[in-house]
């Protein structure tokens, strides 16, 4: 590692967002045809971005390509603005991208880039979450050949997933699928909506914001429009549920810092090596927390 | 009158880029089904049949005399160089060649049922055998897992596998009770064609009758025809009412099961039954 490594200070440089107009144009298309076919991988030629595959180029080649200068940036990793990936993420795209406002406000936000998490506040027809994923194809467990995989996409053939589920149920008596969830879109192609976990599966539903998923490594995208089904793949019988955070008294767990128990809760060791929990999105988490303070202390 | 469930005309398989004097030159009279100009092998030359819902129909002949490739036709596991086949089902007529790879797909899914002679190729052996079947009827679209549940415990129990092992990996099952599986797995959506390609090969006689038995009486039952592919006279004399025999890709003889095995008329058959009888 270079320590002494510095961003190059004259940003002119680079052409805004980092990619040339041609890449970024190609990467619009493919979202077009991502948008117009709900849940359909579209492939594109994902190209070389200056960090390792894995750290989010797929994500971030799609907020480059839609990210203008009146655009406000929020980047999170695992609910958390302030993580490594975040903070690298952040800082790349703002160096860029000049005229790029940051926030760590959710509604504040035109694009929000994010990495395993949806956030918990309710996104609008104003914004455009864009979700990094690793694996875009969720029959890639259950079938090795791609060829294969697509031809069970078109048909719509997910029954060797539903085996998957049925063999979950079988032996833990519950689907124990904790994140990457199968969900179907728009009543048709089933999608890996990025690790997210369980909890945010039901946000995709009818969401309000645009959701693109990227996929760098892959060179898939894929998308979820406004007001579309998603629905996550289960049996008539055995409902869908999200994750309950009960402790052994059965009692709905609380965020260690807001007191927050409508949450997705991320679990620590505190320094007497006991288990706490804490919100995951640490925006949310906060602003909570700020208002707390200010009904408490009178002006 | 006994309802007409598929027809075969003129089918016909050559491996290989083939060539005027493919056909001329290979067949019983030459004994052989390699083309001695260029190679290519006739694996099947103008095979034609009808088969009856409920009918049993035999198709005997040595190795590589074209039975098994016959079913793989019309299973849609390769694709025949020429012919036809009809298929009659629920008042309508699919002309099976015809139809793209979806259309095939899903006729064999949900209308069709395979057994092989390997486990290996019917069943899969990462899931349990409940899971085997469950595959099966979730892509006949039953999405109900109580009723997948309920339907598997039925039919396994029919085959005679024990209940208890019904959530155990066939790979931990003897021989017999893997057939016994992929029967299950054939027959849960109740297909109104089964293909059962030499099922019986390489079992013990004792469970190779358990297996001619448990046939008869699904097929008595279900009224389901069925293609039984085999070379034991034994297992055609059991269960098919009329019989095909193949050599070198062409039906040589045709005709009702007792009068192929009492009263041969070509050489070959009576060589064949006198071998075996």
């Amino acid at each position: 590692m270079n320590l002494n490594y510095e961003f190059p200070g004259e940003e002119t440089g680079y052409a805004f967002g980092f990619l040339d107009e041609y890449a970024k144009k190609e990467v619009r298309r493919a979202i077009l045809k991502a948008i117009c076919i709900p849940g359909y991988q579209t492939p594109y030629a994902s190209r070389e971005m200056p960090m390792g595959r894995g750290f989010g180029t797929g994500g971030l080649q799609l907020t480059l390509a839609l990210i203008g200068p009146d655009d406000t940036l929020k980047v999170i990793d695992q609910g958390a603005d302030d993580s490594v990936n975040a903070v690298n993420l952040r800082q790349f795209i703002l160096h860029t991208c000049p005229g790029v406002a940051a926030t760590e406000k959710t509604e504040a936000a035109t694009v929000i880039q994010s990495r395993h998490r949806i956030p918990e506040k309710p996104l609008t027809e104003a914004q455009v979450l864009v979700l990094q994923v690793p694996y875009p194809d969720p029959l890639v467990v259950v079938e090795s050949s791609e060829a294969r995989r697509k031809t069970m996409h078109a048909e719509g053939d997910y029954s060797r997933l539903l085996v998957k589920l049925y063999e979950d149920i079988v032996r833990f008596d519950e689907i124990t699928i904790s994140f990457r969830y199968p969900t179907r879109i728009n009543g048709h192609y089933v999608i890996d909506p990025s690790p997210i976990p369980r909890w945010d599966v039901p946000k995709l539903d009818q969401s309000p914001a645009l959701v693109l998923l990227g996929a760098g490594r892959e060179k898939k995208i894929y998308a979820v429009p406004p007001y579309t089904p998603a629905e996550p793949l289960v049996f008539e019988d055995v409902p869908f549920r999200v994750e309950h955070f009960l402790d052994g008294q059965d009692r709905r767990r609380a965020c260690v810092r807001c007191g927050a128990t409508d949450s997705y809760l991320d679990e620590f060791s505190n320094d007497q090596d006991a288990k706490i929990f804490q919100c995951s999105d640490s925006a949310w988490c906060s602003e909570r927390l700020s208002r707390q303070r200010r009904e408490e202390v009178p002006a | 009158m006994t309802q007409k469930i598929l027809e075969v005309r003129g089918l016909s398989r050559i491996y290989g880029h083939g060539c005027p004097m493919c056909l001329a030159s290979t067949g019983p009279e030459h004994d052989t089904n390699v083309c001695g100009h260029c190679g290519s092998i006739v694996a099947l030359h103008d095979v034609g049949f009808d088969l009856f819902r409920g009918e049993i129909l035999g198709i005997i002949g040595e190795s590589g005399s074209g039975k098994s490739s016959t079913v793989k036709m019309l299973y849609f596991d390769d694709t025949p160089s020429a012919g036809q086949a009809i298929f009659h089902d629920e008042g309508q007529r699919h002309d099976l060649f015809r139809k793209n790879a979806a259309q095939q797909r899903s006729l064999r899914n949900k209308r069709f049922g395979m057994v092989y002679q390997n486990p290996h190729l019917g069943l899969n052996f990462q899931v349990s055998a409940g899971g085997n079947i469950a595959e099966r009827l979730l892509m006949s679209d039953v999405a109900h897992y109580g009723e997948i549940r309920r339907r598997s415990r039925d039919l396994l129990a029919r085959t005679e596998v024990l209940p208890e092992r019904m959530d155990q990996n066939p790979k931990t099952f003897s021989g017999g009770m893997q057939q016994r599986v992929q029967i299950a797995k054939a027959l849960v959506t109740r297909p109104p064609l089964l293909f059962l390609d030499e099922v019986t090969t390489g079992l013990d006689l004792s469970v190779q009758a358990a297996i001619l038995d448990l046939i008869l009486e699904i097929q008595q039952e279900l009224d389901t025809a069925m293609i039984v592919v085999t070379h034991d006279l034994g297992v055609i004399r059991l269960l098919a009412g009329r019989t095909l025999v193949m050599k070198h890709g062409r039906v040589i003889e045709a005709g009702l099961t007792d009068q192929i095995l009492e009263d041969p008329q070509h050489a070959y058959t009576q060589r064949l039954v006198a071998s075996n009888l």
